[in-house]
């Protein structure tokens, strides 16, 4: 195992932090304004998420810093090669926080409508343009010898990524759900718990379209699967994920389908991951050109301190994030100092 | 203008607008604890108020700070794609670090800090909001350092492989603390902690102009006068002077710069205000003779190099980092002057709360402040022109080459428009805040403070956390809407 390669295991496990945390305040966001009719329920729904929602997007800022300085080749062809996208990903990541920040400042009810409107379909919007973004990543982009990505803004909208977008959509929307159930009370809660089977339905039909449809035409990730067998774990394991969540919201135990909804997701993504392996820009012009965990890692020093920093800093953050989780369990309740 | 020029005016416009909130926040941190440690000290109510007050508008700064900061992170990549390929091994690995060690910690504990007042008992309140401000001071500390190190690289080597030349990493230590690093940081905290103090002070001396909340208004001005009074002339006479000196042994050239000198000059003269006229090479101005051969050798008659001693193609734009670098110290000078008039004037029987024109200099203090953070940048990024890493790498040859100036065209002209309408939304929003002034402490305290917990003891032995002090069977969101 080299240094390198652990820095991939490293960023996947980054990446699926993200996602399982974040993921839950996106899905929030994307289901607010369907489930949550009044101000005192929207203000529940953003409070849910209220004291931890900071904190969750670092995970994304850590990411970027990581693939910056483990994978330097592959941060910069791919920062500057979705250009616009990543602009499209700061316009709503910026519009959500204030919209958040903002929101119950005033009492007006059209300014509140409109940041409630405004937070949740920027929610939506990432969710989708990480799902458009991972879609493109897994099935190769126009990418040159000197690692120069040349594909347009409506290049990244191909009819796949954008299936994998509103994937990624559904299955945030139901993690959001779940957390939800968990965190809310009444009429509310009644109404999460009566819009989750919609969406675990909907997440379902999408997501084995979608593992359907990259088997058939994604030949680089496939091979992955056929030639070793091991990565079938991944997926396998998701789909367990999957209908264990499904039994243990039958049975009420909200917090652990929870749980498992945070499981499937971080196996999806080591699902693609797996598939992705050695590479981590696959190019659609010749594989020669592919940025691997190789060719484009950063020097074993780096990695080394990287390493260190990584040993002593995570399990200080796991620690200290959850207490503040632990800390704020239960039904929200809403203070004179809530959002 | 082409997809570079863009790029550096996109950069400069982002990064300009970002470091607004994060001397703020830091500043009013340090304003918050000494807030909380007065309570603790006299449980006199009125720091209780203050405390719940100043937290709301930190929240508000740092939710700013927060939304435009990930843009600086994300611009390394997208438009400066040669400059990620150059220094990832080394740069990365600092902008990681802080990630790791200080961005969990401030994003971990705001949530504590922002909803602790109901929460947690005074000591733990005080705790959480140590500690989100020791990460935001954390954080500050690395991105710094990563600007040091390019401003000084040291503890790296050149390696070229396959025609790309990459810095790699050789100590990290040398990386951490080259020679620019010390008196950079101290520069940078010491402003930021007068920004935090003249915000203070700027809300507490409209309050006495307008007599309202007098009391609260004078607690602000016990904690803010001393504080901001020591911190504007040590700034001047120490910080600041360090930082110029540092310039004067890493980067002369620099230093020629900013200060317009073109030839060498024994008794160099140092520029209070001027032009500098760059295709006759001449700089004219006020000035007092010799003051800088002094202040940068410690003598009169010692020779300060010119910018003609350098090759030109190594040149800063000069009028314009002359012009930031003279808007920063001339207003740090008028800050050391309005710090000591109203520390006399306050401690001289209480003068200065009658004095209309101080106050009104006092409101407009944390405007000036934040002018002259934001100039002194503009002298250490324009300054350090044509390099964005010094002497090793030129800003033309780092920009991404798959970049279009339509592309760029665009997100500049997106950012420009988000920036303004999210500018006027704060100072709307702060206004507010002001204008509403620190709430009454039972419409801001919804649980008593006696019943919160005040130790790690109490916390993990509550089952079920809050609820427990708690009616029960309290229909949710029955409390009045948000204040």
């Amino acid at each position: 195992l080299t240094l390198a390669e652990v820095w991939f295991v490293l960023f996947v496990l980054i990446i699926a932090g993200y996602l399982i945390l974040d993921g839950f305040d996106f899905g929030v966001g994307i289901v607010q304004l369907v489930v949550a009719r009044n101000d005192d329920e929207r203000r529940m729904v953003l409070n849910s998420i209220g004291p931890v929602w900071d904190g969750n997007e670092v995970w994304i800022v850590l990411g970027g810093g990581v693939l910056f300085a483990a994978f330097p080749p592959v941060y910069a062809s791919l920062f500057s090669g979705f250009y616009l996208a990543f602009i499209l990903v700061l316009l709503v990541m910026i519009l959500r926080t204030v919209a958040i920040e903002f929101r119950s400042k005033q009492d007006g009810r059209r300014w509140r409508s409109v940041w409630d409107t405004i937070f949740s379909v920027a929610s939506l919007a990432i969710a989708f343009l990480f799902g458009v973004a991972f879609g493109n990543i897994i099935s190769g982009v126009d990418l040159n010898q000197s690692g120069d990505i040349n594909e347009s803004l409506l290049d990244l909208l191909n009819p796949f990524a954008l299936l994998v977008g509103l994937t990624a959509v559904s299955m945030f929307a139901v993690h959001g759900l779940l957390f939800l159930a968990v965190k809310t009370v009444g009429t509310l809660e009644e109404r999460v718990r009566r819009y989750t089977p919609v969406a675990l339905a909907v997440f379902f039909l999408l997501i084995n379209v979608t593992v359907v449809i990259t088997a058939l035409t994604q030949d680089q990730i496939s091979h992955r699967f056929v030639d070793d067998y091991w990565p079938f774990t991944f997926p396998g394991a998701a789909l367990v994920a999957f209908f264990l969540c499904l039994r243990l919201i039958r049975i009420g135990l909200d917090f652990f389908a929870f749980l498992a909804s945070a499981a499937m997701i971080g196996l999806l993504l080591a699902s693609g991951a797996a598939g992705m392996y050695p590479n981590l820009l696959i190019s659609s012009t010749d594989e020669s050109f592919n940025l691997t965990v190789h060719n484009g890692a950063a020097a074993n020093n780096t990695l080394e301190i990287m390493l260190a920093f990584a040993v002593i800093g995570i399990p200080l953050i796991l620690l200290y994030t959850s207490g503040v989780y632990y800390f704020f369990r239960g039904k929200v309740e809403l203070d004179a100092d809530s959002y | 203008m082409d997809a570079e020029q863009l790029s550096r005016w996109q950069f400069a416009f982002t990064a300009s607008f970002h470091f607004i909130f994060p001397p703020l926040s830091m500043g009013l941190g340090i304003m918050l604890i000494a807030i909380g440690v007065a309570y603790l000290r006299t449980n006199d109510t009125k720091w209780r108020q203050l405390a719940f007050f100043w937290t709301q508008v930190y929240g508000l700064i740092f939710a700013l700070g927060v939304a435009t900061g990930v843009v600086q992170e994300f611009e390394f990549g997208m438009n400066w794609a040669g400059y990620s390929r150059f220094v990832g091994n080394v740069f990365g690995s600092l902008l990681a670090a802080e990630g790791i060690f200080a961005f969990f910690l401030e994003g971990g504990f705001l949530g504590l800090m922002l909803f602790g007042g109901n929460r947690l008992g005074p000591k733990l309140w005080l705790g959480a909001t140590t500690v989100v401000v020791f990460a935001a001071h954390f954080s500050a500390l690395w991105i710094v350092m990563a600007n040091s190190w390019m401003q000084t690289p040291d503890g790296y080597k050149l390696v070229t492989s396959n025609g790309t030349t990459t810095a790699e990493l050789t100590d990290f230590l040398d990386v951490m603390l080259t020679p620019s690093f010390i008196p950079h940081i101290l520069h940078v905290y010491v402003a930021s902690w007068m920004a935090g103090a003249a915000l203070v002070l700027s809300v507490s001396a409209w309050y006495l102009l307008h007599g309202r909340h007098v009391e609260l208004a004078r607690a602000g001005l016990r904690l803010a006068i001393p504080l901001f009074a020591v911190l504007a002339v040590t700034q001047v006479a120490i910080f600041g002077a360090n930082q110029a000196i540092s310039v004067t042994n890493n980067q002369p050239v620099k230093l020629a710069a900013i200060e317009g000198l073109w030839n060498d000059d024994s008794c160099a003269p140092l520029f209070l205000a001027g032009w500098v006229d760059e295709s006759n090479q001449t700089t004219k101005g006020l000035s007092i003779p010799c003051l800088l051969s002094f202040l940068s050798y410690g003598s009169f008659d010692s020779t300060v190099q010119g910018l003609n001693s350098f090759n030109s193609d190594t040149w800063a734009p000069v009028n314009l980092s002359f012009q930031a670098y003279h808007l920063m110290i001339d207003i740090a000078m008028l800050l050391a002057f309005f710090g000591l008039v109203a520390a006399a004037l306050y401690y001289w029987k209480d003068k200065l709360v009658r004095f209309r024109l101080g106050l009104w200099a006092l409101v407009v203090s944390v405007v000036i402040t934040e002018a002259a953070i934001i100039a002194g940048w503009w002298t250490t990024e324009v300054g350090r022109q044509p390099w964005v890493v010094w002497n090793l790498l030129r800003t033309e040859d780092a920009v991404s080459t798959t970049l279009t100036s339509a592309e760029v065209g665009f997100s500049l002209g997106m950012f420009v428009v988000l920036y303004a309408i999210l500018l006027a939304l704060f100072l709307f929003l702060l206004n507010g805040k002001i204008q509403r002034g620190p709430a009454e402490l039972h419409d801001v305290e919804t649980v008593p403070e006696a019943s919160l917990p005040d130790s790690f003891r109490e916390i993990f032995r509550r089952r079920g956390g809050r609820a427990d002090t708690m009616p029960a069977g309290k229909p949710v969101g029955s409390e009045e809407t948000k204040p």
